[in-house]
């Protein structure tokens, strides 16, 4: 099914060519199984062979750029959860990274490592569900189960955290609404303790799974400089020999202070992504029992003069100074200011460079909030990933981008 | 994060830049009519070969504004991790810039979504159509002017019954 070398064929240009009676076209979403979330692809055939792929997006546009002129930058954060609903606390991290990058602002050592740890579970929560969306489309329905149980693990970690499982909304600028607890610790102590074991199921499930290889290998190939020119970045430009990850390159957070591998590969297809992402997941790994391990102690979130974190509640009932606080923050005219300044700030999302550009006008609400999506910039190099591949590629190939249309279209 | 170097480079070959820093992050303002080359100069000389996003911004209720839009673009390398914030200021009614597929490949749909929103029209673009919003659809909303309940636009979408399709 797949083939060695990337097949030749005849290019049709649909748009000026006189129509050809062979080829016919295939409607393919905006609901269907196997593309996962909404989006449209138009295909056309010729017999099994995608000649071209015309993704027809906007579906799950919800205006969520426009939203965030006009929520303050603590309630936005509820947004930012259903934009890559998959791996939330990213999204939360990517928010409020930006918002103190704007306001200067530096976090205390413990709100670091809390982020790490939890972009870190982020991550393997979104590479579980990919690679497991991708072997359940190629038929390793197993393997797809295993990925979903230990998903679920890690959505018990964060209901013990911040009381949601799937819609987070943790950080606020300045900190996390929550400090761990030592049950959240030993949660996560038990995970790092029993998910190697079904990583290491999983790998011998599908790594030389004859299936499996046979449908992802040679599919979908992308060239290093193909990578680059087409903006693609995270596993998907790791995946064709791109070394670049924010985590390295642009230490945020504590990635500074963690000893972990960048995981690359040289071939670029589906095969590759698929193993970079299941090598980033034991990296991942690798980060949080460090920083676990070496979890600060201190305050999560900064201090009251910084007038953004809200108060804890012991000092909003007992002292005059936190119920002012409190009241400042949480009234519509009041609220911190911010710089009238634009900046980008981005942090290596499970899905690539995850960054938001903000410009800030002097209120607590962004004059600008645009959102980097790597998934709408992954969607768009789909039809030069998909064309001259069979019909059955589609879903592999759409599988290895980790295209999420809520993120998509936001 | 920009190296002097590069900065030297990019002020000898483009003096009347005008340079500006925030929170480690270096912008440039072009001129219009030089927008192309500056990022062609930024990706054939200096090797920014990853365009990180495009963006725009409208400054309709911005203090001290004197410009409407301000299209932003965001480059990075991935050799030496320089990156670089290139923005151009825009008025109507001459809202177009060149398109840059033609140096990054990914700059396609970036160009179609700031258009689809903001309205800027990238001339050259090989398929300039709206992207996130319906084609029937008139207004570019991301625009200040446009209200966040939008202007009854739903209301009146064509509805297409099954014996139609």
């Amino acid at each position: 099914m797949a083939p060695t070398a990337a097949p030749t064929f005849q290019t049709h240009d649909l748009a000026h060519d006189e129509p050809v009676d062979y080829i016919w076209t295939l409607n393919f979403g905006p609901q269907h199984p196997a593309t996962h979330t909404t989006l449209r692809l138009v295909l056309k055939l010729d017999g099994e062979r995608v000649v071209d792929a015309m993704p027809d997006i906007g579906y799950l546009h919800s205006g969520f750029e426009k939203i965030g002129e006009h929520l303050d930058y603590n309630q936005y954060v509820t947004v930012t959860d259903r934009m890559n609903y998959i791996s939330p606390m990213a999204n939360n991290i990517a928010w409020h990274g930006a918002v103190e990058k704007l306001l200067g602002m530096e976090l205390p050592p413990r709100a670091k490592y809390i982020r790490t740890i939890l972009a870190e579970l982020a991550r393997i929560s979104d590479h579980l569900l990919c690679n497991g969306a991708v072997g359940l489309d190629t038929g390793a329905f197993t393997f797809f189960l295993y990925g979903f149980y230990q998903r679920e693990v890690l959505y018990d970690i964060f209901e013990t955290l911040c009381g949601a499982r799937f819609t987070n909304s943790y950080t606020r600028v300045g900190g996390v609404s929550q400090d761990f607890t030592p049950l959240v610790i030993e949660k996560i102590r038990t995970f790092l303790k029993t998910f190697p074991k079904t990583l290491e199921d999983m790998e011998r499930l599908l790594n030389r799974n004859r299936i499996f290889v046979d449908r992802t290998k040679g599919v979908g190939v992308l060239t290093k400089e193909e990578a680059t020119n087409r903006s693609a970045t995270g596993p998907i430009a790791r995946a064709s020999g791109v070394t670049r990850d924010l985590r390295k390159d642009e230490p945020y957070l504590a990635y500074a202070d963690m000893d972990f591998k960048v995981c690359c590969m040289k071939s670029g297809d589906c095969f590759a992504r698929y193993l970079v992402r299941m090598a980033e997941m034991r990296e991942s790994l690798k980060i949080v029992a460090q920083a676990l391990e070496n979890l600060p102690s201190g305050p999560v979130n900064v201090g009251q003069d910084e007038r953004t974190a809200l108060p804890d509640k012991g000092l909003v009932y007992r002292s005059i100074e936190g119920a002012i606080a409190h009241f400042e923050l949480t009234m519509t005219n009041r609220g911190f200011e911010t710089p009238h300044e634009e900046c980008y700030s981005a942090i290596e999302a499970p899905n690539g460079e995850l960054g938001f550009y903000l410009a800030g006008d002097g209120t607590d609400v962004a004059y600008r909030a645009r959102c980097r999506p790597p998934s709408y910039i992954h969607f768009a190099i789909f039809p030069h990933l998909i064309r001259g591949h069979t019909l059955s590629d589609v879903v592999a190939v759409l599988g290895s981008l980790n295209v999420i249309a809520a993120e998509l279209d936001r | 994060m920009l190296k002097t170097t590069t900065l030297e480079a990019m002020l000898a070959a483009y003096p009347e830049l005008a340079v500006s820093e925030f929170r480690g992050g270096t912008r440039v303002v072009a001129q219009r009519g030089k927008l192309f080359e500056t990022l062609q100069w930024f990706l054939c000389q200096r090797g920014f070969d990853l365009l990180v996003d495009i963006t725009c911004v409208d400054y309709l209720n911005y203090r001290d504004a004197k410009d409407r839009f301000g299209l932003v673009y965001l480059l990075a390398s991935t050799e030496t991790n320089e990156r670089i914030t290139i923005r151009v200021y825009l008025n109507e009614p001459e809202l177009s810039v060149p398109s840059v597929v033609s140096l990054w490949e990914g700059a396609n749909w970036m160009e179609r979504e700031v258009f689809d929103m903001f309205g800027i029209v990238f001339d050259g673009h090989p398929d300039l159509r709206r992207i996130l919003m319906p084609d029937e659809f008139t207004a570019y909303p991301l625009r200040k002017d446009y209200p966040l309940q939008g202007r009854g636009e739903r209301h009146n979408f064509p509805v297409l019954r099954r014996n139609q399709a």
